[in-house]
């Protein structure tokens, strides 16, 4: 199966309710599957009339209690940057899928990028803090989706698939299990405001069209949901907060394998490049190769990275300028060598072996 | 006002922040007593809006209540109605809002001719920013971004929203409330997407420039220059020349297309 194909049955098993996008290479096949299966299952495909359009109408549909969720990739992701701020600001659960392709701007349609790895996590302004799940395999583009639906139930913030073209347009053989576990949305508790959080720092959720009546608004607001924009203390609060719920978690929802943790070698990558650092290993068992392999990669799994204890170089090899080798800089002592490639094909492991060359 | 549509206003919210003057307490007004002629249940209904003072007007009303970004309540409205359709949607929007950064969201929604009531008070200027031109600021009229007269021409929306393909259009004013609120009532009866723009009176932004200094002065400029399309319709077929000033009311469109989003009964 391919993997955006893989990606859309996931959502699928996790019982997505509503899928509203736009057609945009290397995505659209996620779209596509959907249209196809979304009406036999009586739940609703809309295409919208751009991707603001997309998102909004995501958050629409997930105010009503549905799962709900887009694809896209670089462009389109651009302009959905507006309004998952509002998801953010709002907590509005959401999936969003990004098969990434090069840019900047149109860039390359149809070639593999890593490249919008700080746009999910800072693209739009102000201060938050989201969850971003980054597929190596098909397998995982099926097994990620639905995690991705659980994590922004229980979180109440959108939470991103990170995947690219080379996952995104490959086919392998997966297994879809009879059902997958599902964490529902919990509601809001009698007697809380609908913007009150429980003790895990997220408030329980006041469905629309359940007597909650509920004022949702992206100003700043107070926990009964009203706007309040100019008292200093509860912007400071409530944005601490919206922090504070996914950052404090961090540990407890890492998503990555430790493989040969007492290795002096340690390549950290997610997405393609974890493929060729597996191949790398197999080809070259004559070296203890350490490898840290990234599912999520935002909240940043810092941790991770203290396991490596014998570490004296960390190799990030990423489809991008350097964009999480920099977040690895920012959490360790180690020195850390980027092996940044952009043009459009993932690494090969004669990239990887002449990187790791002066460390051995 | 009547102690159902008070029901329907959240009173804890008030006071309201609109300038004294201002006619979005007379558009709430009309809309509310549209909704509570239709029977309708709080619980059953969500009031969708964008950005400005007119779509401050969702934040007052005790249904659910989803106040969205700028330009774009009518997507999230479909989000909203397609994911539910049993739930009754109402987007409160302004000139702005709705047809110049929202404006590619506008001709869509009709086109799709889902089932909501957009209602838009047009006051023919941005009055949360303090009074710049919008696309319904008539030409030769004084903003702070046209200080030399707006040189553009201004959109008729209803006009647009008729030949986008919407069942259902209307324009009256804040002075024509039995004819605002009847209207109000037709589109929340009709299945598919109805459109009712509401001209209405900003003294604060757009009057206080443009000579028309108070409320009374800008309804009773309402009153003396909203032609019947019907009136002006037979005009044109005579050769009068409509006066400068005169814009039309009535109904632009009433029909029974195919509609999305209509709930099973």
């Amino acid at each position: 199966m391919q993997g955006n194909y893989a990606c859309a049955e996931g959502a699928l098993a996790a019982g997505c309710d509503f899928f509203g996008g736009y057609p945009i290479t290397p995505s659209t096949e996620v779209a596509e599957q959907m249209a196809l299966r979304l009406p036999k299952l009586k739940r609703t495909f809309i295409q919208m009339e751009d991707e603001i359009a997309s998102i909004s109408a995501v958050i629409g549909a997930s105010w009503t209690g549905a799962r709900a969720m887009t694809a896209t990739s670089g462009p389109g992701f651009s302009l959905m940057m507006e309004n998952l701020g509002y998801a953010v600001m709002t907590e509005t659960p959401l999936v969003v899928v990004n098969i990434q392709r090069g840019g900047p701007s149109t860039g390359q349609p149809t070639m593999s990028a890593q490249g919008d790895m700080m746009q999910c996590r800072y693209g739009s302004h102000g201060d938050y803090s989201i969850i971003a799940l980054t597929p190596s395999t098909v397998q995982e583009m099926f097994d990620l989706t639905v995690k991705a639906f659980n994590l922004a139930d229980r979180f109440r913030c959108p939470v991103f698939l990170m995947s690219d073209e080379t996952i995104g347009h490959m086919r392998e053989k997966i297994t879809i299990p009879d059902s997958v576990e599902i964490i529902p949305r919990k509601p809001l508790k009698e007697g809380m405001l609908p913007f009150e959080p429980e003790e895990d720092g997220v408030p329980g959720f006041p469905e629309f069209g359940k007597g909650y009546r509920t004022h949702v608004t992206g100003l700043t607001h107070n926990m009964k949901g009203y706007p309040d924009a100019t008292d200093c203390e509860v912007h400071a609060n409530l944005v601490k907060r919206l922090n504070d719920k996914i950052e404090s978690k961090k540990e407890e929802i890492a998503d990555f394998d430790l493989v040969n943790t007492s290795a002096e070698i340690v390549f950290v990558t997610y997405g393609p490049a974890t493929r060729t650092v597996r191949q790398l290993m197999k080809d070259r068992d004559d070296i203890l190769i350490g490898h840290l392999n990234m599912r999520m990669v935002w909240p940043f799994p810092s941790h991770a990275l203290a396991e490596f204890t014998s570490a004296k170089v960390f190799i990030v090899p990423e489809m991008n300028l350097g964009q999480i080798a920099g977040e690895v800089k920012k959490n360790t002592n180690v020195p850390v060598l980027p092996v940044p490639k952009i043009g459009g094909e993932m690494h090969t492991t004669g990239d990887l072996t002449d990187a790791m060359e002066e460390f051995l | 006002m009547s102690s159902e549509v008070n029901d329907w206003l959240r009173q804890d919210r008030l006071p309201h922040i609109y300038c004294t003057g201002c006619g979005n307490g007379t558009v709430i007004n009309c809309t509310l007593s549209a909704v509570t002629q239709m029977g309708w249940q709080i619980d059953d209904t969500v009031f969708i809006s964008g950005i400005g003072c007119s779509s401050r007007a969702a934040g007052y009303v005790s249904t659910d209540s989803l106040h969205t970004t700028h330009g774009r309540a009518l997507a999230f409205a479909t989000g909203v109605k397609m994911a539910k359709p049993e739930l009754n949607v109402v987007v409160f929007t302004g000139d702005g809002d709705l047809s110049a950064i929202g404006g590619n969201h506008f001709i869509h929604a009709c086109r799709r001719n889902i089932d909501m009531t957009v209602i838009c008070i047009n006051n023919m200027i941005y009055g949360m920013t303090g009074g710049q031109g919008s696309p319904c600021t008539p030409e030769g009229k004084i903003s702070t971004t046209t200080p030399y007269g707006a040189h553009e021409p201004a959109f008729d929306l209803a006009e647009l929203a008729a030949a986008a393909g919407a069942n259902y259009s209307a324009r009256w004013t804040a002075y024509h409330v039995k004819q605002l609120t009847d209207a109000i009532k037709t589109g929340l009866e009709k299945p598919g997407f109805s459109f009712i723009e509401s001209m209405t009176q900003c003294p604060t932004s757009y009057g206080r420039r443009n000579k028309l200094r108070t409320a009374s002065d800008m309804l009773e400029f309402m009153r003396t220059n909203a032609l019947l399309l019907s009136k002006k319709r037979r005009m044109e077929e005579r050769g009068e020349k409509i006066p400068a000033d005169r814009f039309t009311v009535g109904e632009f469109v009433n029909r029974n297309k195919p509609a999305m989003g209509v709930p099973e009964r």
